[in-house]
């Protein structure tokens, strides 16, 4: 396939026009919708390879430009692009709606087709987040993606899916207003919507703080952190299982970018300001939550938790990086951070899609989420159960899976900066461990608990695959994550040139 | 030549049995299992002895090479790389030779096991993390297999899983390690920090620049950098090798399947955190304070936990509780500097230990699966092999003058002896009194099982009416897989130290694996004694105190329980508030139940119920979302749940919103 072709753009609208196509095929013949949107799924898939084999990691430049005027009046362009940051989350969207698509395959009956459609639009729309070059553009896929994903929690979600849709709905509109007024403050100063004049656009002390604050609104909300996160395990208690999968694999990661093509490189001075407020906040996220975690009773809510104080780490590294510029003068370490954050958000794609997709293997089987209906399930279903102790391991970051990589690399960061905020930090390697081998302990193990679960039959063919092909990358990224770290390394190192140039020089006063 | 090849050979050929047997077991079939995994450990084995003759015996050089970049940012570099020295290839050669032993006994005793391809694919795993831990050259791929031979430790334990106690040993390990793992990460960071690598040669090359270094924690407080990196090590090396307060996994990771008790409870896994130490000995040499607190908890290990062993009446327990102490012994060598004798001790307790593990699982197959002590008795005529083997273990434990036992243990007497560091007499008095101790709990273990009168069979021990004879359940000796192990054990047991206590304490032999600091001679004061070989020193043994104790402690033994056993019931009754307070093992289970664990839990119970329920939801989430849902529920009505619709409504708000901002300009 040529590099000529608009890649980006078959990654954002083929899957929308898949989306459209299988609505309108129907339920009639719901078999041959959900083969379409395999189909769609995987050709998008396919389009990930030119894309990362294309893909020039020795610059931070944008690759893959596209650009055409859209909204003249606005100065508002179709403008799509990548760079490392982009590359690694785009590839992870597209996995994870093939294994999204494939799971919820016999198990969803009502109105199939409109259920796959819904995932397609979203991996559409999630590609237009990452590659949107454009601030408005990136605002309406931001937004836009909500649509399909509070329809999918609404429609195929659980008893209490109004609430859950509702408190979703609202805490993440209300983050991105805010969001959306600092972009339109930004372009009436600048004139320009273009993520690359925005960061480059000189911005007093004041005016960054009121934007830092407006992005951090949107981005907290949707990785999310403390203590605006407690719309996250209703969502996920309520999504259907491929909705929870989607939601903590990719979605949350859309919150960590936003801070990297936001927050960051627009408020340079004021996110070195307020680094301390975030590395406060993360801090909490992983302590106070992984303690959270360790009381629930539902396997959903617990895994939820558990995405809230990985995503802690997140932040952490993000912010940790700054403090490490400005304080200790080592730019290598402060890589080390940022890469640190970026690795735990893909390596987080592949563990929580897998945890979700295991409870939903139970959930398909016995229809209760709660723990204390299990017990034992190793004893019927070994394989699940095999499954289930490896994704925990890197759930808990064991070394060899990929949810070591990202906490080693932002605790050893940390440990530069300040030991008593690495300590903090690396609490999450006795919690992380607490809450998830206390769930398999409850679940997996013991003897046969009761009826239900004497009754379970072991993984078909459709949960190896899915199970299967999730090991297979948080294998591989545990054991080799120089390849992840490679792809990024050029984007993270302009961003840390870019972030250590303070935007206030020249500006009077 | 020491290849690439041949490292990797070594590192993955267990790797390759694992695989087979713990994936495709049920393809490869039972017998398929054991001999996968049997030929690859042997053939590390092979490899390892061949490694360690080219250093040992040909004088060919330490070698430090890497296999592939794990990642590079920058001037910050992770490898997965290996380093092989003397100190490696011995390490090396004992793990996998007490491997392969493993393995053959296990065809054993797991026969009736339905798990049997499970147990081989994690044992084979396990040998071939403890491969990657010990022949890493740096940090990351050290704390890679510190943690992955603590997983293994973690399906082993719970490898019977629908045992209550089971799954609870084994998340009580993992969690109690993990306590350890937090404080190692931080030394690992930290050593990053300071000397911006973590690749060892480097690390090592830098160490002396931490000296004078402070690090200030908050207002005027200063501690010194090396002592706090090697504390923070050092916390690693306590959860892994077991010193107290984070011992108590150990014991109760009894629950696993004898053979991983010998393997990885007692002669490789818990020594992990011993060679660690030893390892990094350039950085612990820099720090005076750290060597004495790894000296003291060492020694209230040995002595502590010894004196627990005596009022053990579960065969395997006692093994466990002894290697607790024994492990305490080889932590004070290494407070006292003395970290080859630490890595001697190691060696030697390895082969000693995990033939008195075997001894004890032989036992537990004879008497169909019953572990009480109490219930055992004059088995010495139904099973020689394991008889004659046990007293080999036991006096190698002891430190009967001539056994390996004897020379590692009075090394670490002397080095700790002659120290001068601060907690140096407190070390050297507890660790002789726990010879006594050790001799005293071994050989009562020993009278127990295999002399006396016997005391399972006939009575009626289920209480409810034997209905089937006893009689006809007869132990017996085990079936060869088990006793040629068991010989094969005895041989190093008894002679390895005769023969490599000259080279591995007093040679060049380590020199540039294990640095000791200018102007310390931790071993001279043994040197003195030793210079006519060691025949001489094990004669010289018999006027020196240690031995005197170990006699004193086997002797009471033999009075007591081999010719009058009601001084002990005596004894118990007078000394009951001791007795109660060694069967509580001095509470710290109850301790870290009720504040750890329930703490913990209630913890999160709290900050659940009352921050993210009361507070954000209640008071602020659902109190501004009751105002906009009011507004939200007339609005509802105008909403058709059709996706266009809710399209079209979104971008209708955007344009009014960006228009209003527009015109507001």
């Amino acid at each position: 396939m040529s590099a000529d072709w608009p890649l980006l753009s078959l990654l954002v609208w083929l899957p929308i026009a898949g989306a459209v196509a299988v609505l309108v095929a129907g339920d009639r013949n719901a078999g041959a919708a959900k083969w379409l949107a395999l189909l769609v799924s995987l050709a998008t898939l396919a389009l990930c390879l030119p894309l990362w084999s294309n893909f020039d990691s020795s610059t931070s430049a944008m690759q893959f430009v596209e650009r055409t005027p859209w909204i003249t009046s606005f100065a508002v362009d179709y403008h799509l692009g990548i760079d490392g940051f982009s590359l690694p989350l785009i590839v992870l969207t597209c996995i994870v709606t093939v294994l999204v698509l494939i799971a919820g395959w016999e198990v969803i009956e009502y109105k199939p087709s409109q259920y796959v459609a819904a995932f397609l639009a979203l991996a559409g729309l999630m590609n237009g987040v990452f590659a949107a070059q454009d601030a408005l553009l990136f605002y309406v896929f931001f937004e836009g993606m909500l649509i399909p994903m509070f329809i999918i929690i609404g429609v195929w979600g659980g008893p209490r899916r109004v609430y859950a849709t509702m408190k979703f709905f609202l805490y993440t509109f209300l983050g991105s207003v805010f969001m959306l007024l600092g972009l339109i403050y930004l372009y009436l100063k600048g004139q320009s919507f273009q993520l690359a004049d925005l960061q480059t656009m000189s911005l007093s002390m004041s005016e960054q703080t009121w934007l830092f604050f407006a992005f951090l609104l949107a981005f907290a909300v949707k990785i999310p952190m403390w203590p605006v996160h407690t719309w996250l395990p209703d969502a996920h208690v309520e999504a259907p299982t491929g909705g929870s999968m989607v939601l903590a694999a990719v979605m949350l990661k859309i919150g960590g970018y936003g801070f990297l093509r936001f927050s960051l490189p627009i408020a340079p001075d004021a996110s070195a300001e307020f680094a301390w407020l975030i590395i406060a906040m993360s801090l909490i996220a992983v302590v106070y939550i992984g303690f959270v975690a360790l009381a629930q009773q539902d396997m959903k809510k617990l895994i939820a938790y558990s995405s809230i104080s990985h995503m802690g780490f997140v932040t952490l590294g993000l912010f940790i990086a700054f403090a490490l510029v400005a304080k200790s003068n080592s730019p290598d370490t402060a890589a080390l951070g940022v890469q640190g954050a970026m690795v735990q958000m893909i390596s987080h794609g592949f563990v929580s899609a897998a945890m979700f997709g295991a409870v939903g293997v139970l959930y398909d089987r016995v229809h209760s989420r709660q723990i204390a209906d299990y017990g034992g399930v190793v004893n019927t279903m070994p394989w699940f159960a095999t499954f289930m102790v490896f994704f925990a391991m890197a759930n808990c970051g064991l070394p060899g899976t990929s949810g070591f990589v990202g906490e080693f690399m932002v605790i050893l960061a940390a440990a530069k900066h300040s030991l008593g905020i690495a300590a903090l930090a690396a609490v999450t390697l006795i919690l992380g461990a607490a809450y998830t081998l206390w769930l398999v302990k409850r679940v997996i193990f013991g003897d046969v608990a009761n009826s239900q679960v004497a009754e379970l039959s072991d993984l078909n063919g459709r949960e190896w695959v899915v199970l299967g092909t999730l090991a297979f990358f948080v294998l591989f990224i545990g054991l080799w994550p120089a390849p992840v770290v490679d792809v990024m390394q050029s984007s993270v190192e302009a961003l840390l040139r870019h972030i250590t140039t303070s935007k206030l020089m020249g500006l009077p006063g | 030549m020491i290849t690439k090849t041949l490292l990797l050979t070594i590192a993955l050929a267990p790797l390759a049995g694992a695989i087979l047997a713990g994936l495709f077991g049920r393809q490869i079939g039972r017998a398929g299992a054991h001999w996968a995994t049997i030929l690859g450990v042997a053939l590390s084995t092979a490899l390892s002895a061949y490694v360690l003759k080219l250093i040992a015996f040909d004088g060919h050089e330490a070698v430090n090479m890497s296999v592939y970049t794990w990642f590079r940012i920058g001037s910050i570099q992770a490898e997965v790389g290996f380093l092989v020295d003397a100190l490696t290839a011995t390490m090396m050669v004992v793990v996998t030779s007490v491997s392969l032993m493993v393995h053959v006994y296990t065809i054993g005793y797991m026969e009736e096991d339905p798990g049997y391809q499970r147990f081989f694919g994690y044992i084979s795993l396990f040998t071939f993390s403890m491969l990657m831990l010990v022949m890493s050259n740096n940090f990351m791929q050290l704390f890679f297999g510190w943690e992955a031979v603590g997983l293994v430790s973690y399906l082993l334990i719970g490898f019977w899983f629908k045992r209550p106690t089971a799954i609870f040993a084994n998340l009580k390990a993992f969690l109690v390690n993990r306590v350890g793992d937090f404080g190692f990460l931080l030394g690992i960071g930290l050593v990053l920090a300071y000397l911006g690598s973590l690749d060892y040669a480097t690390v090592f090359a830098k160490a002396p620049t931490l000296v004078g270094q402070t690090f200030n924690p908050y207002g005027t407080v200063e501690w010194a950098v090396p002592t706090l990196i090697c504390l923070l090590l050092f916390v690693g090396a306590m959860g892994k090798s077991a010193q107290v307060p984070l011992h108590v996994w150990l014991p109760d990771s009894m629950e696993g399947p004898t053979p991983i008790s010998a393997l990885i409870h007692a002669a490789t896994m818990v020594t992990a955190g011993i060679f660690m130490v030893a390892r990094m000995s350039p950085l612990f040499e820099l720090s005076e304070t750290a060597l004495s607190v790894i000296l003291v908890i060492g020694s209230i290990t040995a002595l502590f936990m010894g004196f627990i062993g005596i009022v053990q009446n579960d065969i395997k327990r006692v093994v466990a509780y002894s290697t607790l102490s024994q492990l305490g012994y080889m932590t004070v060598a290494l407070g006292a500097s003395a970290y080859s004798a630490a890595i001697f001790h190691l060696m030697t307790h390895a082969f000693f230990k995990a033939l008195l593990f075997l001894g004890a699982g032989s036992v537990i197959i004879a008497m169909h699966h019953e572990q009480d002590l109490r219930k055992m008795g004059g088995l010495r005529k139904y099973m020689p092999i394991t008889f004659a083997t046990a007293w080999v273990g036991t006096l190698a434990l002891m430190g009967f003058p001539g056994t390996s036992g004897f020379y590692s243990k009075d090394a670490i007497l002397y080095a700790v002896g002659s120290a001068d560091r601060a907690g140096a007499s407190f070390a050297h008095a507890s660790l002789l009194i726990g010879v006594a101790v050790t001799a005293f709990y071994s050989f009562r273990m020993l009278y127990l099982a295999f002399h006396g009168k016997e005391r399972f069979g006939h009575d009626d021990r289920h209480g409810h009416g034997g209905h089937h004879d006893h009689g006809e359940h007869q132990p017996h000796e085990t079936p060869w897989v088990v006793t040629l192990p068991l010989a094969l054990l005895a041989i190093p047991s008894l002679a390895i130290g005769f023969f490599t206590a000259g080279p591995m304490l007093f040679g060049n032999f380590f020199d540039g694996a294990i640095f000791v600091a200018d102007g310390r001679a931790p071993l001279a004061a043994m040197a003195h004694h030793f210079e006519h070989g060691s025949l001489s020193f094990a004669l010289h043994g018999f006027l020196t105190p240690p031995v005197w104790l170990a006699l004193l402690g086997a002797g009471l033994a033999t009075y007591i329980y081999l010719f009058n056993p009601s001084i002990a019931d005596r004894a118990r009754k007078a000394f009951a508030p001791i007795h109660h307070l060694l069967e509580r093992k001095y509470g710290f289970d109850e301790f870290n139940q009720a504040v750890f664990a329930r703490g913990s839990v209630w913890l999160g119970r709290a900050f659940w119920r009352v921050g993210d329920q009361a507070v954000i939801d209640g008071v602020i989430v659902d109190g501004s979302a009751g105002t906009v849902s009011r507004i939200a529920f007339a609005v509802r009505r105008l909403q058709s749940g059709f996706l266009f619709h809710y399209a079209f409504m979104m971008i209708l708000g955007l344009i009014v919103i960006v228009g209003a901002f527009a015109l507001l300009q």
